[in-house]
């Protein structure tokens, strides 16, 4: 059906070429294997990989990673990086969700170790992490000047409140503070949302998941990331909340009058965006700090209550439990980074909607304890089957401007999910597989279910042998919490 | 016919909305925001809100409009169930909303929506069929 719209060319087993027709300033690149193009090219994600093609000033390719679905303006899944004089930045080639992203924590636990154990875990993480419509703990209040310092330190705020230590802010990206945030170019509206969301879930994808290390593919790059097998690992999924949205949202309104204002054409308006050194691009880019940096301070603040549900539901200290940070790291941002382009050391504009940043090893911005193999990247998967720690690799640098996939990425549209699991008991099941599950609401449960997402393990094999990651371990979950 | 129908968005939900007149259009939107959200027969008309939004046109009228009851909704916890219309021009509308704020042993959440977003919005009139397509981001 799709066909006849545009054509697509076969690079080599992984890769495939949207040559440059009409209006893309430069072709666009999908990673994908030959049966997960053809899911892919069922909806019309192909088609935004070429309206961002479009955009002025992209460097290179319009990128599609192999998780890649239908999203609004540009696709899920997509990476592109413009120039940052002649290029454009998008809120829409960020998303809502800015900064959503993952965080791996490792503990000094075995599986065994908490087996019997995992009701009370699940119980006291589904008690102390607040999710769903209007729940917030009461002990987490902001003022809105303190609201303003989480928006310009991100983690290290949270970190000098007692949520976390200092050496926790070392293995996140930027150290968990994005530098540019002005909180005064945040709307009182995106304020108001966030004040009460700090230290929350949300609801769909979201999750807090227990898991252990059931597969090691490279031992001697998992003993540095301290991943052993059966070590019982936790992985965060949540973003900057209703603050996020509105500071999307408010600046969406910005770029469509931007947009005419510079005179660049939309296919579509939720590609709208402004020149990057322009006052409209400037401030979009600051006032998306503030969100990444209150991102990271969710995710720091959950962390510190998952420290604290590990002790109240096992009755063991913190020296016991050990919990501490693989890796956090974004997926749905815009940075600017120095790449090569053309021989040439460039600073670019990256956009990563539903990608991850994934460093080669010796880069400057990676920890230290990581330089030998790379920046982690944590790929989570359905809540049923399994999730993967990859490593950035130097291919990813050259090819993907360091960037990989973030996750299964849906086949199946909520409804459909919904419709596919009628009468069945979903919690149950996974219980049968040993997996507990505590959610807010059931509709999230039947709508998350494995089968509505790609095979974790696919999109992992594509970017492995594409050569932009590279695939350390594999997580099984034991108990996850969802919104 | 129908106030509204939900088409299959891959990762998104989106609605093809139906209305005799503009006013109706827009009215029927805000109702299918909070079907997708709530149980509606679960929801009673006890606060009131005067709302008043702006746009460069009927399409991001109709954004800023859900938007706006989103935003309300997300802050200050509340479901609206009725709507009424005063007055709507292509550049802005003003309305009295009904509804009542979340209680978790009254009402439920079937799907928590994140944003009202631009992509694939569209308004069309032919005659006294008025038809929009809004994607939500969940």
């Amino acid at each position: 059906m799709t066909d006849d719209k545009y054509k697509i060319q076969k690079i080599d087993d992984y890769r495939w070429r949207i040559p440059r027709e009409g209006k893309m300033h430069v072709e666009g690149i999908v990673y994908a294997d030959e049966h997960m193009l053809k899911e892919i090219q069922k909806d019309e994600s192909l088609q935004q990989v070429i309206n961002v093609a479009c955009l002025p000033g992209i460097i290179r390719h319009s990128l599609a990673m192999p998780d890649i679905h239908w999203g609004y303006g540009f696709p899920i899944g997509g990476v592109a990086a413009f120039d940052v004089d002649e290029g454009v930045v998008s809120p829409g080639g960020v998303g809502y969700d800015i900064n959503c992203g993952v965080r791996l924590l490792r503990t000094g636990l075995h599986r065994i170790e908490i087996i019997n154990k995992l009701e009370s875990l699940v119980n006291t993480l589904f008690a102390n992490i607040p999710s769903g419509v209007g729940s917030h703990r009461r002990d987490l209040k902001l003022s809105q000047q303190e609201e303003k310092n989480v928006l310009r330190d991100g983690a290290r705020w949270a970190v000098s409140q007692g949520y976390g230590t200092k050496e926790d802010l070392e293995y996140i990206e930027e150290k968990g503070c994005i530098r540019g945030a002005d909180p005064e170019l945040v709307s009182d509206r995106a304020l108001e949302r966030g004040r009460t969301q700090l230290g929350t879930l949300g609801s769909g994808n979201h999750f807090v998941e227990v898991g252990y290390v059931s597969e090691i593919y490279d031992e001697e790059i998992a003993r540095v990331l301290g991943l052993e097998r059966d070590g019982i690992t936790i992985v965060v999924h949540t973003g900057s909340r209703g603050l996020g949205y509105q500071v999307c949202d408010d600046f969406l309104k910005v770029m469509i009058n931007a947009s005419r204002k510079y005179n660049i054409e939309l296919s579509d308006r939720q590609l709208c965006c402004a020149p990057v050194n322009s006052q409209e691009g400037k401030e979009y880019l600051a006032a998306m700090a503030c969100a990444a940096n209150y991102a990271f301070a969710n995710r720091q603040v959950i962390t510190h209550w998952v420290r604290e549900s590990f002790g109240g539901a096992l009755h063991i200290s913190p020296k016991e439990s050990q919990i501490s940070l693989v890796y956090d790291v974004g997926h749905n941002i815009a940075k600017f980074e120095e790449h090569i382009v053309g021989g040439e050391k460039r600073r670019l504009c990256v956009h990563r909607k539903g990608a991850t940043r994934a460093f080669p090893p010796h880069h400057p911005n990676i920890p230290d304890v990581y330089k030998s193999v790379g920046q982690p990247v944590l790929i989570p998967g359905d809540m049923g089957r399994c999730s993967y720690v990859l490593v950035g690799t130097e291919k990813a640098y050259t090819d993907t401007f360091g960037s990989t996939c973030h996750g299964a990425g849906r086949v199946m549209s909520r409804g459909q999910a919904t419709r596919s699991t009628k009468g069945r008991n979903i919690a149950e099941e996974l219980k049968a597989k040993g997996i507990l599950v505590r959610a807010d609401s059931r509709a999230t449960l039947v709508e998350e279910v494995s089968e509505a997402y790609k095979d974790v393990t696919e999109v992992v094999g594509v970017v492995e042998h594409a050569g932009i990651s590279k695939k350390i371990v594999q997580l099984k979950p034991m108990c996850v919490i969802k919104g | 016919m129908n106030k509204y129908i939900l088409i299959d968005h891959t990762a998104d939900i989106g609605i093809d909305v139906f209305g005799a007149s503009l006013q109706e259009l827009f009215v029927n939107a805000a109702f299918a925001l909070f079907d997708i959200i709530t149980d509606l027969s679960k929801t009673e008309d006890k606060i009131a809100y005067k709302i008043s939004v702006s746009g460069i046109d009927r399409e991001q009228l109709l954004v800023s409009w859900l938007s706006e009851l989103l935003y309300l909704h997300d802050v200050k916890n509340l479901l609206f169930k009725d709507f009424c219309i005063e007055g709507i021009t292509d550049n802005q509308l003003n309305a009295t909303v009904w509804g009542e704020a979340f209680r978790e042993d009254k009402h439920v959440i079937k799907t928590e929506i994140k944003a009202v977003t631009y992509h694939c919005l569209s308004i069309i009139q032919e005659d006294h069929h008025w038809k929009a397509r809004v994607i939500f981001d969940i």
